[in-house]
């Protein structure tokens, strides 16, 4: 079994909305060296559903990602987990694509590798959450895909999916190659083993320029987007807390649902 | 552009009834539609839904389609995606918008790149640009750390709208417009994933989306233990439980309750957080709330500059000395 699982490194979305700032000119997010890398989460998720995997079947994972300059600790880092190899598609061309431009590229690059069963990606990126990038891949390639996974098994050239729904899951049956997008619900992404650290080490990455997939430069990233960013801003927010004080907790909640009562919420 | 026109919404049932979402796309749909001199058109695809139709009309429509089929009643994306294309072929409108819905979320993306057009999920703002009549769609990006405003040259210009973001139509019983079938023509050994069952996971009491009373709990309660006690004051306030990521991730309560940008979108009278740091990625679910309350022993947490109200402290201590007095007011 062989299975592509698409990542994306992106800035830390745990930085607090304190610390995140935007440069207005270029509509950019502000990357300062303090703020680190790391895989978007639900990309995380999409390697642990590949894995988990593994651990049934004899498998061959293969990571693939985009974008410039990626950190190496970053990009690897689905080694540590079990995965056995990585494919980049990096370079100044791929930057500043949108999900068109991104999901196209990464096309052309499976179209490259070939031979696959199962392509794993995240729901969305969460950077820009744009939620497109996976889906939009399965219609350019011509397979059947299913998003928000919660649960995947794999049996004789199918997999049946749990996918997230209202009020709960429905049960859905694939016929393989396909391509599913994975939601967190399926759980927390496994550490790294020694083995896995180890063997990362030895590893390194496979890069792909925009020649190298059939593409022409012009083509990709900023080029090769259908949509254009106007403005990113950051919310303007109103309204001050008002601190509830006593002399201790106790005091402080009471005071809270009397605050409450006064003016009638509840 | 030649020959796109109008504002197209994908509507959607909820108990035999179109759905609150679908109200608020058919009030944000007839604005630029007015706003362009130009019509707006609802869609409905389902199963015995010819009654949708007429009030879909009455929230603003002026002319609806119906794709009516047994293949049809609940969504499946291959046959969905047939019958919009079915849709348009008759009738390619300058604007598309779905809400931002489980079917939404899953049908939109692959009817852009279909149609190999721009599409912006997720929307809170929708507004036609005065000179260059394009559509400027708004989307919380980085986890709502930052709002981006988009716009695109090729046609239909689609967006998904987050629930709960848009005004809803009014209702007008009196008025009148178009109502046209269109046939789906589906041949199913053509679907290429097969629904093998459903599984609802019952939630109890009032449902999240529909409290008007929502107590939230973060990392800061610490196991499902910690819940009951948010649940205790939930059920004293006849309000809902909800969760954050973390604490849904951490399995101290079931996903079905976790609010934010992956979870529900609540818009409650009052919104309790409690132990939670008021994340972006949380806030996207709950910011449309009357009130916020926050309990929180971080005085630098981020919740604080979202809630109105706030107590400082441990929520073990704060929580049980507040449902008590909240207890005893009512009774009084």
């Amino acid at each position: 079994m062989k299975i592509i699982v698409c990542v994306k490194e992106i800035l830390d979305p745990e930085l607090p909305p304190e610390a995140f700032e935007v440069d207005p000119n270029r509509n950019l997010a502000l990357c300062p060296e303090s703020v680190s890398h790391v895989l978007s989460p639900f990309d995380e998720n999409a390697v642990e559903a590949a894995m988990r995997i593994k651990d049934l079947h004899e498998c061959k994972i293969t990571i693939l990602s985009l974008g410039n300059n990626l950190h190496r600790e970053v990009v690897k880092n689905p080694l540590t987990m079990g995965a056995d190899e990585v494919v980049l598609l990096e370079d100044e061309a791929y930057e500043g694509g949108d999900s068109w431009a991104t999901a196209r590229a990464l096309a052309q690059a499976i179209k490259r590798i070939g031979d696959y069963d199962l392509i794993l990606c995240g729901r969305q990126a969460a950077d820009w959450d744009a939620g497109q990038v996976g889906l939009g891949m399965a219609e350019m390639l011509s397979i059947p895909s299913i998003s928000l996974a919660r649960k995947i098994e794999v049996m004789n050239g199918k997999a049946v999916v749990e996918r997230v729904c209202e009020g709960g899951y429905e049960i859905v049956e694939i016929a393989l190659p396909a391509l599913i997008t994975v939601s967190n619900e399926l759980g927390q992404p496994r550490y790294g083993t020694l083995e896995g650290v180890l063997a990362s080490v030895a590893k390194q990455p496979i890069v792909w320029k925009p020649e190298d997939i059939g593409m022409d430069p012009s083509e990709t990233g900023e080029s090769g987007r259908k949509l254009k960013l106007l403005k990113l801003f950051k919310p303007v927010r109103e309204g001050e807390c008002e601190i509830v004080e006593a002399e201790n907790p106790q005091e402080a909640a009471r005071s809270l649902a009397v605050r409450l009562r006064e003016v009638k919420i509840i | 552009m030649a020959g796109y026109k109008n504002v197209m919404i994908l509507g959607e049932v909820s108990e035999g009834r179109i759905s609150p979402i679908t109200k608020e796309l058919l009030g944000c749909g007839k604005r630029l539609a007015t706003d362009l001199g130009e019509e707006l058109i609802a869609v409905f695809i389902g199963h015995e839904i010819s009654t949708l139709a007429k009030q879909a009309i009455a929230f603003a429509a002026d002319t609806v389609y119906s794709v009516d089929a047994p293949f049809l009643q609940d969504y499946e994306a291959d046959p969905y995606l047939v019958s919009m294309q079915r849709v348009l072929e008759q009738e390619m409108p300058r604007i598309l918008l779905l809400g931002q819905t489980f079917m939404g979320q899953d049908l939109a993306p692959r009817l852009a790149f279909k149609l190999k057009t721009a599409l912006v999920l997720d929307c809170v703002d929708l507004s036609i640009a005065p000179e260059t009549k394009l559509l400027l769609r708004t989307k919380p990006v980085y986890g709502g750390k930052a709002l981006a405003c988009f716009t695109s040259e090729s046609y239909p210009q689609m967006a998904t709208v987050r629930s709960k973001s848009m005004q809803a139509a009014e209702r007008a019983d009196s008025k009148k417009g178009k109502m046209i079938q269109v046939k789906a023509n589906l041949d199913p050994s053509s679907f290429r994933t097969k629904i093998l069952g459903r599984v609802t996971e019952k939630e109890e009491g009032v449902r999240l989306e529909d409290a008007e009373v929502v107590v939230a709990g973060g990392r800061g309660i610490g196991s499902a233990e910690g819940f009951k006690q948010l649940e205790e004051l939930a059920k004293t306030l006849k309000g809902a439980v909800g969760a954050t990521r973390a604490a849904c991730d951490n399995e101290w309560v079931p996903t079905t309750v976790q609010i934010g940008l992956t979870g529900k979108i609540v818009a409650p009278k009052l919104y309790i957080a409690v132990g939670l740091s008021g994340s972006s990625q949380h806030m996207a679910g709950c910011s449309g709330s009357g009130t916020i309350v926050a309990i929180n022993n971080d005085s630098r947490a981020h919740i604080f500059k979202e809630a109105k109200l706030g107590v400082i402290g441990d929520w073990k201590i704060i929580l049980p000395a507040f449902t008590r007095k909240v207890l005893e007011i009512f009774e009084s």
